[in-house]
């Protein structure tokens, strides 16, 4: 039997396994959504802006280890998607966009909602398709989720002309891909990895730096184990946050431009640098000259082998999936008689760093700290919550003092950095887990960037808890032109705010505005009780807050601004 | 350093953009690029002309092959190569210039291919650096237009890019 274009894009989502996709519909997808209302196994989460549907994709793949589905229309629908589809694209989410086009005749005519989809996507994505012909149809979806989830994952978009969708053919949909150009490499090289063991073992001042592959890979549990076998403190990057335990003992917190003291000091000053899933990028290492002027040896687990020796030049290149290479160490150290050197002197060097208490801050009956909200929010949530964040200051208070235990619970905008990210990610990240506690950390700037996104909440009765670090500035911004442009806060202060409270309300949720410290636990307490409700807290807080420790741009890791320096 | 790199693609529509988008992306220098089907209908071969630092051609070489069409990368300059290229040149000729620029384009073992009253157009194949040579070598007056194909290269002996 033969079935239109429409019709096969739907089975190719079912045979995927595919549970939601996120969408907007449009003219050139008309036909496809006419087939997702003629079935139930592909539910359809309606956004309110395509740039949502991406971005809630991405938080439902970022907090599963599934491929993240959205659909959108040709020409505003797929340019409303841009930013979501890069945003994916810097933290290699595994995404799918199908977007629309006009009929293949009507190409290059500059026909109504034209644009060239695979060309202003191209730079922001694994890979892309036009699809001109029904009959390729089937085996060009499966080649898109296939190159999403292998490899570097990272988001394809399919771009499907209004015909085709139209068009008829018989539907089967293949069982396995080659693509001869595509093949990568997942295991790493034996030889290397002795190397790589023997290096570890016989550092003084080892040192392990992980990032957001990790949590890709799904290896948090062969990192900690690795990390407890060579003895080496262990940090996170921004990206990396709950691939390793921030409970441990051997954690020593997140490092870079806004990372702890002892977490950058240790990375300047290790004698054995593990890399694992990460890519020294100019947020993490800053300076480069400065952080290559100490001698150190590097290891550095990728998949991707353009990650290696990118910015920093490298030792041991591991090719190869993450999880795959360290269990490979780990059966390689494990099976090796020697015991790794004495670290005691390390470790009483990086307790001494831990002393300068570089997170510490100075709480106030009068004045809700920021930190202060994210600490209750742990302390209330018992540190088991999905957070997803915007961008800006409470995206790194919340990456500093909310601990994360576990992988794939914080979700937010890395590479991209981007604002209106946390609201449509949460959303993705609730559907994905229907009974689980989710709060979007944001603050008073980036939540109106997809503020539209609570009107989704509220049909598909998302009880997502929105904790809005209200301190009427675009914060970040405030605290560079602080600290670089002489106090000069131009266009940084937020004036005409809205009434979040009554915003909410205008939603059909519930509103709370908290202005005292005192009121901060009880409100985030009411807020999470109510398990059935979006709540929006609206925290009014201290407006002249800064995020410490910071390593200026361009500085090196250990020419740091500590708060207690100014 | 100048650098020589061949690839083996898919003939695909757009994958000669995902080359090139990725080189002015990236900030990478293209002195040439040439492309055309191979044998192999489903294969395209492109010779890229490039320079950097070291750092930068690794990139190059890996970012290229990331690229999902791209099937082959190799640096030519790795190892023994030849490299050509061909220039069409048109130039003034008449009265006594007639005669030189046809014994020029004999020296650099040029012909002669489309003769009017007025000019000459003399095809010339070569390195880069002959192409260079010719044009050095004749009156600059006398040149109406060039047009070069920018370089294509393949190894020499067993060196051979295929799939």
């Amino acid at each position: 039997m033969e079935l239109t274009g429409a019709e096969i894009t739907i089975r190719c989502l079912q045979e995927e396994g595919v549970e939601y996709v996120f969408g907007y519909p449009g003219g050139a997808v008309l036909f496809i959504y006419d087939e997702l209302f003629k079935q139930e196994t592909v539910k359809h989460v309606l956004v309110r802006h395509e740039q949502a549907a991406v971005h809630a994709a991405d938080g439902y793949a970022r907090s599963t280890e599934k491929v993240g589905v959205a659909l959108v229309t040709s020409g505003p629908g797929v340019t409303n998607a841009v930013t979501g589809i890069a945003t994916a694209y810097m933290d290699s989410i595994p995404m799918v966009v199908i977007s629309g086009q006009v009929p293949t005749s009507f190409i290059g005519e500059d026909a109504f909602q034209e644009v060239d989809a695979v060309g202003i996507t191209r730079p922001c994505v694994k890979h892309n398709f036009l699809v001109k012909d029904v009959k390729d149809l089937a085996a060009t979806l499966k080649k898109a989720f296939y190159l999403a989830k292998s490899g570097r994952p990272g988001p394809v978009l399919v771009d499907i002309p209004k015909d085709v969708s139209n068009h008829k053919t018989a539907f089967e949909y293949p069982s396995t891909v080659n693509i001869r150009s595509y093949h990568p490499q997942v295991t790493g090289d034996a030889n290397l990895i002795k190397q790589a063991a023997q290096m570890l073992l016989e550092a003084k001042r080892p040192m392990v730096y992980a990032g957001g592959g990790v949590i890709l890979s799904d290896a948090a549990k062969q990192l900690t184990e690795l990390v407890h076998l060579v003895d080496a403190p262990c940090t996170n990057t921004l990206m990396g946050l709950g691939g390793y335990p921030a409970s441990d003992k051997q954690f020593v917190g997140m490092l870079g431009m806004h990372g702890t003291y002892e977490a950058n000091m240790g990375m300047q000053n290790c004698d054995v640098l593990l890399a694992v899933g990460a890519r020294f990028d100019d947020r993490v290492i800053g300076n480069v000259a400065h952080f290559n002027s100490v001698p150190r040896r590097i290891i550095h687990i990728d998949i991707d082998p353009a990650s290696i020796s990118k910015r920093v030049k490298v030792d041991v290149p591991l090719v190869g999936d993450v999880g795959s290479v360290l269990t490979d160490l780990i059966k390689v150290l494990k099976s090796s008689k020697q015991k790794p050197e004495d670290h005691k002197d390390w470790w009483k060097q990086i307790d001494e760093w831990r002393g300068a208490n570089s997170l510490n801050y100075k709480n106030s009956i009068e004045l809700i700290k920021p930190q202060f909200v994210i600490e209750t929010l742990h302390k209330i949530t018992h540190g088991d919550a999905y957070i997803t964040s915007d961008v800006g200051q409470h995206q790194m208070w919340a990456a500093q003092y909310y601990k994360f235990d576990k992988p794939r619970r914080w979700i937010n905008s890395g590479g991209l950095g981007t604002m209106g990210f946390g609201l449509p990610a949460a959303m993705g990240v609730q559907l994905a887990h229907p009974g689980e506690t989710v709060a979007c950390v944001t603050g008073e700037g980036s939540i109106q960037m997809n503020i539209q996104e609570l009107s989704t909440c509220k049909q598909f009765n998302l009880p997502i808890k929105i904790i809005a670090l209200n301190n009427r500035y675009l914060g970040m911004v405030r605290q560079w032109q602080e600290f670089f442009h002489g106090n000069r806060y131009s266009q940084s202060y937020m004036d005409a705010l809205p009434d979040f409270v009554k915003l909410a309300e205008a939603y059909g949720h519930v509103g709370i505005l908290v202005e005292k410290p005192s009121d901060v636990e009880g409100a985030l307490k009411e807020a999470f009780a109510r398990k059935d409700e979006l709540v929006f807290l609206d925290f009014r807080t201290d407006s002249t807050e800064n995020v410490y420790p910071m390593v200026p741009g361009g500085k090196g890791l250990s020419e740091v601004i500590l708060a207690e320096d100014l | 350093m100048r650098h020589i790199i061949s690839l083996l693609m898919a003939n695909e529509a757009g994958a000669l953009s995902r080359v090139s988008g990725l080189f002015s992306a990236r900030g990478y220098n293209i002195e040439s690029l040439t492309v055309a089907p191979t044998e192999d209908a489903t294969l395209s071969r492109m010779t890229i002309v490039t320079r950097g630092s070291d750092e930068v051609i690794e990139q190059i070489n890996k970012q290229l092959n990331k690229l999902v069409d791209v099937v082959s990368v190799m640096d030519l300059s790795d190892g023994d190569h030849i490299e050509r290229e061909l220039m069409l040149v048109k130039v003034r000729a008449e009265g006594a210039d007639r005669e030189e620029l046809k014994r020029m384009s004999d020296i650099f073992r040029g012909r002669v291919i489309d003769v009017s009253d007025k000019t000459y157009t003399i095809e010339l194949t070569g390195a880069g650096s002959k192409l260079d040579s010719f044009l050095q070598a004749i009156d600059r007056k006398l040149i109406l237009e060039t047009v070069r194909t920018g370089a294509s290269g393949i190894g020499r002996g067993e060196r051979i890019l295929k799939i």
